[in-house]
Formats: structure tokens, C-alpha cells, sequence
């Protein structure tokens, strides 16, 4: 083996090394960003169940005319808001009001027995556990993907090729993180 | 022979660490579902990788018998072998699914069929970023649940409908989990692909001690005795490899059934990681270990796919090396462990 056939093969080793590197951070960083617009496709779901929700719930308590509206307020005000930070605490709020909507079932058996509000309770929790997963989903992957950026010999290829780590999705403020009180 | 010796290491570490925990691994208060599943896919990797090697080790044995003490015709046979077994899993892989499911007797639902199972599921793909499987719902008052399929995008679940009726939503949650933590893991092509290993063994072995019945090995003695040294070292192999046919059969199913525990393991861990409530699955598992019935369409060769064993007097003997699932006890410690 000549010196030269040498250094072709370790330069072909090396290469497709790097190139197996690189494809990897690419789909890691893919990932993060399809898990964040997951989260927003589940907070829409929610927007689009409300509606439903009250108008079941009319017909059964007519006079819990201030718990209802308190919701549709909450929906209204998230759907609207700018920043990350402000659609968390609207979001938050929003969560509150459905628990307190739920609430109401216990004191009107009438509205408990109701097939339909027992459906929408379902769809409800199921898509408050949805938003909630996919979260924990983008979380994650930006966790894979950040070591990924950091351990050696990633780091290098990333540092070559502009990869950054990505932002974890965190409360900001304490206030978010302690769960909405319920009241009768 | 290294790695036979391997492998029964690693399943005699396996059995002590079950009825005392003395010489066994226990879960420590910094376990978290990470280190389980680390912990747990290097015991696969080992198991899988020793048996491979003890595979092709056979393989070579029983081609130099044959071929009186030639290494070449070794080669030829393990490398027959490792074919045979190649294109049989390959075929098991994509004609597996839809005869299970046959034997079952599962009905695939719809969302409006079931909607808190399907909700539960498709929270379950949120959490992992996979596709939506196939959910199956089996007519039988017995409490279980399986999956199958080669990968994520080509699964499937079923459930019982006793089971379905029977839990909690956080703990359908749990169950679920456990499944789909098998699918995600490929845990299905690790069992095909040991299932057709084992098969081609225990098949090369028998053909081989009766080969020898029939005097393929004294054959070429006559032509052996006139080499140097050939002949002893002829008779040493023969008996060699007719010990190694006969317990190759046994010690394969060990590791076979100490690699399905593991797996188990690994899924209920993988469970945890999706869920991130080790309750759920903690509390299903409890009302399992409490329910007496047999499940009736089950049978010995879907056992493995099953999250208890559905043959109750199996799960009795639970701590048996050649029980597929580990012992519900321990599974519930594992899990609660990782509460604290």
C-alpha cells in the first residue's frame, strides 16, 4: 500500500464521518422546530373545543352566566396575545376557568348525566394532556439536540456549520408555575 | 467459547439478583427512567452480541466435524447458516403482523368507537413523536395487551376489552405506554430475529447429532489416519461439538427468554419516559398481578408479545430462567423506585 492510497482512504473515512455527523444534527434540529409548532396545532384544538363547551354547558346552568363568560374572556384574550411569555400566562388562565366549568357538574347532576358533556369533558382533558405532552416532546428533543451540539466530536462539526443549541420552553414567570386555584 | 461463557454470565447475574438481593443490582435512589433504559439496552447489546457469536461458533463447529477438521468447510456452513436465518427473518418481518392479529380475534376501532382509548394513544405518539398505530380492541374478559409491528410507522396495539374496562385512565395510559415502548424500541424485530436464530440452531444441531448417528464424521476417518496428529484431534472435536449440540438447544432458549426480560424491563422504563408518571403503569401492573383469568386466545408463541404472561401458571414460576416476563413484583419496585 502506497502512502497515497493511504490518504485516499482516510480522507474518504473522515468524510463520510462528517457527513454522518452533520445529518445527524440536521434531523436532531428538525425535530425541535416540528415539536414546536406541534404545541401551537394543540392550542389551536383547544380554541376550536370552547365554543362547544359553553353552549352545552348553557342549557344545563343557565344563571353560571359569570363562570362562562370568565372562559370565553380567557379564550379570547389568549388567542390574542403577542408575546411567548403572554400566551403562557393566558393559557394558564384559560386552564383555571375550564377547571372551574368541570367544577359545575358536581353541584348540577342534570349537567353530569349529560352524554355530551361528558364527551367534551373527555376531549377537554385529553387535549389539555396533549398540549401538555407535546411540551414534554419539544423538551426532550431540544435535550437530545443540545447534547448532541455540545459532546466531542459533535461539537466541532456543529461549531463548523452554525448549529446552536435551542431554547428549552420554561415558565417565566413564577406566578405561571403555581397551579389556578378553583372557588365555588 | 468465550462468549457462551459470557452469556451465562450475564443470566446467572440475572437469576441471583432476584429472590436476594445481595449479589444483584438494586435500584438505587438516584435511578432515574434514563439510567434504567441505558442500563438496560447494554444487556441487550450484550445478550444479542454473545449470541450471534455463539451462533457462528456453532456454525464452524459442526462444519469442521463434517469436513474432518477442515476450517473452510466450517466457514461454508456458518456462513450457510447465518443465510438461512437472514432471509427467514426477513420474511417473518413483513408477513408477521396481520396473522397475529387474525389469531387474535382483534377488531381494529375508529376514533368515535372508543374515543378516551384513542385520546390516550395518540396523547401516548404526541409524547414520543411517532405515527398514530392501529388500535385493536380483542373480545376477551382476560386482562392483556400487545403490540406488533417491525417499526413505528407500521404498528399496531390491541388491548382486551376486560383490561380496557378494568383501569383508570392514567393507568390505559400506563399500559399503552408499555406498548408502544416496544414498538419504538423495535423490541418486535429483536424477538423475530432471535426467535429465527434459535430455530436455525436448534435445527443445525439436530441435523448434525443425527448426521454423526449416521457416521458422517467416521467417514473420513480412514483417510485421517494417514495425516500426523490428525486423528486425536479429530475425536476431541467430535465430542466437543456433540456436547455443545446438545446443550446449544437449552442454553439458547435461556438467553432467548433472559433477552425478552430484559425487554420487558426496558419498556416499562420506556413507559415512564413517555408518560413521566411511573403511577400509571405501577398501578395497572398491580391489578394484573390480581386477576385469575386465562386469557383464551392466547397460546405459547404469542405469549412473548403479551405485557403479562397471558398463561397464568407460567407467571407463578415467574423467577423460571425460561419465563419471558420478569416477575410483576419486581417490575411494581422498579417503578415505584423511581417515584422517589
Amino acid at each position: 500500500m502506497t502512502a497515497l492510497t493511504i490518504a485516499i482512504v482516510v480522507t474518504v473515512v473522515l468524510a463520510v464521518i462528517l457527513i454522518a455527523l452533520y445529518n445527524g444534527l440536521v434531523s436532531k434540529r428538525t425535530r425541535c422546530r416540528t415539536a414546536w409548532s406541534q404545541i401551537d396545532v394543540q392550542l389551536k384544538r383547544r380554541y376550536d373545543l370552547i365554543p362547544n363547551l359553553v353552549e352545552t354547558v348553557k342549557g344545563y346552568a343557565a344563571h353560571e352566566k359569570e363562570t362562562l363568560e370568565a372562559v370565553i374572556q380567557a379564550r379570547n384574550a389568549a388567542i390574542a396575545a403577542g408575546t411567548v411569555g403572554e400566551q403562557a400566562q393566558c393559557e394558564n388562565m384559560l386552564s383555571g376557568a375550564l377547571r372551574q366549568i368541570f367544577a359545575l357538574s358536581e353541584a348540577y347532576p342534570d349537567l353530569k348525566a349529560n352524554q355530551n358533556f361528558a364527551a367534551m369533558q373527555e376531549e377537554l382533558t385529553s387535549t389539555e394532556n396533549k398540549i401538555a405532552f407535546s411540551r414534554q416532546h419539544y423538551n426532550d428533543s431540544v435535550g437530545v439536540y443540545n447534547i448532541a451540539t455540545q459532546k466531542f466530536p459533535n461539537n466541532m462539526v456543529a461549531g463548523m456549520f452554525g448549529f446552536k443549541p435551542e431554547e428549552f420552553f420554561e415558565l417565566e414567570e413564577p406566578e405561571q408555575r403555581e397551579a389556578p386555584k378553583v372557588s365555588f | 467459547m468465550s462468549s457462551l461463557v459470557l452469556c451465562a454470565s450475564v443470566e446467572i447475574l440475572t437469576l441471583r439478583s432476584r429472590p436476594k438481593a445481595a449479589l444483584g443490582r438494586r435500584i438505587m435512589a438516584t435511578e432515574t427512567f434514563h439510567t434504567l433504559i441505558a442500563r438496560n439496552k447494554r444487556n441487550s447489546f450484550i445478550l444479542i452480541g454473545g449470541f450471534m457469536l455463539f451462533f457462528i461458533g456453532m456454525g464452524l463447529l459442526i462444519g469442521m466435524v463434517w469436513g474432518a477438521g477442515e476450517w473452510q468447510f466450517g466457514a461454508t456452513v456458518a456462513v450457510i447458516a447465518a443465510g438461512v436465518a437472514f432471509v427467514l427473518t426477513l420474511l417473518s418481518f413483513y408477513g408477521g403482523s396481520s396473522a397475529l392479529l387474525g389469531m387474535s380475534k382483534a377488531r381494529e376501532i375508529k376514533k368515535a368507537d372508543d374515543p378516551q382509548l384513542f385520546n390516550v394513544v395518540e396523547e401516548l405518539c404526541l409524547a414520543g413523536g411517532t405515527p398514530l398505530p392501529r388500535i385493536y380492541l380483542i373480545g376477551d374478559s382476560a386482562m392483556n395487551a400487545f403490540a406488533t409491528g417491525r417499526d413505528p410507522a407500521h404498528a399496531s396495539v390491541a388491548i382486551t376489552t376486560g383490561l380496557r374496562r378494568k383501569l383508570t385512565r392514567d393507568q390505559l395510559q400506563g399500559v399503552m405506554a408499555h406498548e408502544m415502548s416496544h414498538v419504538r424500541h423495535y423490541d418486535i424485530r429483536y424477538a423475530m430475529l432471535m426467535a429465527v436464530m434459535v430455530g436455525v440452531l436448534v435445527m443445525l444441531c439436530d441435523v448434525f447429532l443425527r448426521s454423526l448417528w449416521f457416521g458422517a464424521g467416521s467417514r473420513r476417518r480412514s483417510r485421517s489416519r494417514d495425516r500426523e496428529g490428525g486423528n486425536p484431534l479429530q475425536i476431541v472435536l467430535i465430542i466437543v461439538a456433540v456436547i455443545l449440540a446438545i446443550i446449544a438447544p437449552i442454553l439458547a432458549r435461556i438467553i432467548q427468554m433472559a433477552l425478552s426480560r430484559q425487554r420487558e424491563y426496558l419498556a416499562d422504563a420506556g413507559a415512564v419516559e413517555l408518560t413521566r408518571n411511573p403511577d400509571g403503569l405501577a398501578g395497572a401492573l398491580a391489578r394484573l398481578s390480581g386477576d385469575q383469568e386465562v386469557l383464551e386466545v392466547a397460546n405459547r408463541a404469542t405469549a412473548p408479545l403479551y405485557i403479562v404472561h397471558p398463561i397464568k401458571k407460567f407467571e407463578a414460576r415467574a423467577s423460571s430462567i425460561f419465563s419471558t416476563h420478569p416477575p410483576i413484583k419486581e417490575r411494581i419496585s422498579r417503578l415505584t423506585a423511581l417515584t422517589h
